[in-house]
């Protein structure tokens, strides 16, 4: 080592300019609680059930989503639909009881891919963490969108 | 001496077969016989699907033209061919006949013509119907129909109605095959149902409403091709796909009680007659058997009912563990296994 080696001074200032030129590059990671990475298009989350445009549940138990299921996560009791109803369902069969179980769910889609209602879609977000295995189990009052009023959306959107 | 005669002249009609060829393939059969019959004899992909002929109710057939095929040559006396597309369930076979089916593109051109007739007025409800899975009209669309419609007015509809509190008439779905009224007219002693109106604004109807109360009405649901004459027992009880057919038979004072049981876990969702290959029942059974008798200890089982494994009722039913062929027995590993378990329990 000679001199200018022994005195280690340029060996740290090309460390400290590494490390500022760093400081002015754009960050690779996020501040995740209060800035989120945002999904890409195609990711397939939780499922959600979709309402039409009058708010009608869409689904209509026709069990195809099930069948297309190769994880087997999707089971379903359908009911018929009673007079003055008609505004909760769109078809004349409804289903009553819809699972599916997120432990068992692949995301592969196919269930999106089968429905001919356009009732199911895998839209959401990632499936939260939960304690018990029992809590997987997704029932309606997690999957079903919550109702709105399209010709009002419309409405303030005009 | 004419006794004689006649006699044996009987004799000769039961001796001579006729030979007719279908799609190439030679067959013999005896004379009266239509060519879907004589097809049915050879069996496979070159039977014309029917919608409306079922061989067990006298004077089905002609009317719903899916069994149009193509005599390329007449007879062996007279081997011109017929100048259009006939229907073979109504047509009888001649001796030297040649029929083309799904040999001759323009059969199935017109088979293609027939189904989307069929769909024009189809309301397509597949996702609610109960029907969907075991539907001839289904697979039939399936196999020659156009992916999108070209009709463009308005579909005749009609208010669904109860025959009796245990069928279910949806009117929107029905093809008009009569068959449901060969069922009335044939198995019960006075003609319940029938066709009420003509043309487009023809349906099938009891007149009035009237319920059905007889013994053998049931049967109605087993021959409708679509799912025009539904349970009211198994509405919406669950998709066919997702329920195991077993047969079953029970010593039934009515009928033969020879049935095919449609399970979902250990509950009977559903009791029908058994069906062959071509959609039609075997022996028609009682309502008694049909509606009112769901519970196992009914009935004697046979053992599960052979499903092409090309059906979607297939699907999803796993009846036997079958371990890859990999995957071979060593009985050092065994032995080696059951030591580290021994020595897991000692270690809990």
């Amino acid at each position: 080592m000679n001199f200018w080696e022994r005195m280690y001074l340029p060996a740290i200032v090309r460390g400290l300019g590494i490390t500022i030129k760093y400081f002015f590059q754009p960050k690779a990671t996020y501040k995740y609680p209060e800035v989120q990475r945002p999904y890409s298009k195609n990711f397939r989350g939780q499922h959600s059930l979709k309402r039409d445009e009058e708010g009608r549940e869409r689904c209509t138990a026709c069990g195809l989503c099930a069948l297309s299921c190769p994880a087997e996560a999707i089971t379903m009791i359908s009911a018929e639909r009673q007079k003055g109803e008609e505004n909760l369902y769109r078809e004349e069969k409804y289903a009553a009881v819809y699972e599916i179980n997120m432990l068992r769910c692949i995301f592969c889609g196919l269930c999106e891919e089968a429905c001919p209602k356009e009732a199911i879609f895998l839209d959401g977000s990632h499936v939260p963490p939960e304690q018990l295995r029992k809590d997987f189990i997704y029932g309606k009052d997690k999957l079903v969108e919550p109702r709105f009023d399209y010709k009002k959306e419309q409405k303030t959107i005009a | 001496m004419p006794m004689a005669d006649g006699r044996e002249q009987i004799k000769m009609a039961e001796d001579v077969k006729f030979k007719v060829s279908i799609d190439g393939i030679p067959v013999e059969v005896s004379p009266g016989t239509t060519i879907l019959n004589a097809a049915r004899q050879i069996g496979g992909d070159i039977v014309p699907p029917a919608m409306c002929y079922y061989s067990k109710l006298q004077g089905s057939g002609g009317k719903c033209r899916t069994c149009l095929v193509k005599v390329s040559k007449g007879s062996e006396k007279d081997p011109r061919p017929m100048p259009k597309l006939v229907a073979s369930c109504r047509t009888t076979v001649m001796d030297g006949m040649e029929v083309q089916n799904i040999t001759s593109p323009e059969v199935m051109e017109a088979r293609k013509g027939v189904v989307e007739m069929l769909l024009i007025n189809h309301p397509l409800d597949c996702p609610i119907c109960d029907q969907a899975g075991e539907c001839h009209l289904q697979d039939l669309s399936y196999q020659h129909g156009l992916a999108s419609t070209r009709y463009e007015f308005e579909r005749r509809t009609f208010d669904k109605i109860d025959i009796g509190d245990k069928v279910q008439l949806h009117m929107t779905r029905c093809i008009l095959c009569y068959r449901c009224v060969f069922v009335a007219d044939q198995l019960t002693p006075q003609r319940v149902h029938g066709i009420l109106g003509r043309g487009d604004a023809a349906e099938i109807s009891t007149y009035i409403e009237n319920a059905i109360d007889n013994e053998f009405s049931g049967n109605v649901i087993d021959v409708c091709p679509v799912g025009a004459l539904t349970d009211k027992t198994f509405r919406f009880k669950n998709r066919v796909w997702f329920t195991k057919p077993v047969e079953a038979h029970r010593d039934c004072p009515t009928c033969s009680g020879k049935v095919t049981l449609w399970y979902k876990g250990e509950e009977v969702l559903r009791v029908t007659a058994r069906k062959d290959e071509y959609g039609e029942v075997e022996a028609f059974i009682c309502n008694t058997c049909r509606f009112d008798k769901k519970a196992t200890s009914d009935w004697t089982i046979e053992g599960p009912r052979d499903v092409k494994p090309t059906s979607v009722i297939s699907l999803n039913h796993y009846d036997e563990l079958a371990p890859p062929p990999v995957v071979k027995k060593s009985l050092s590993l065994q032995e080696a296994n059951k030591d580290q378990f021994e020595r897991a329990k000692e270690l809990l």
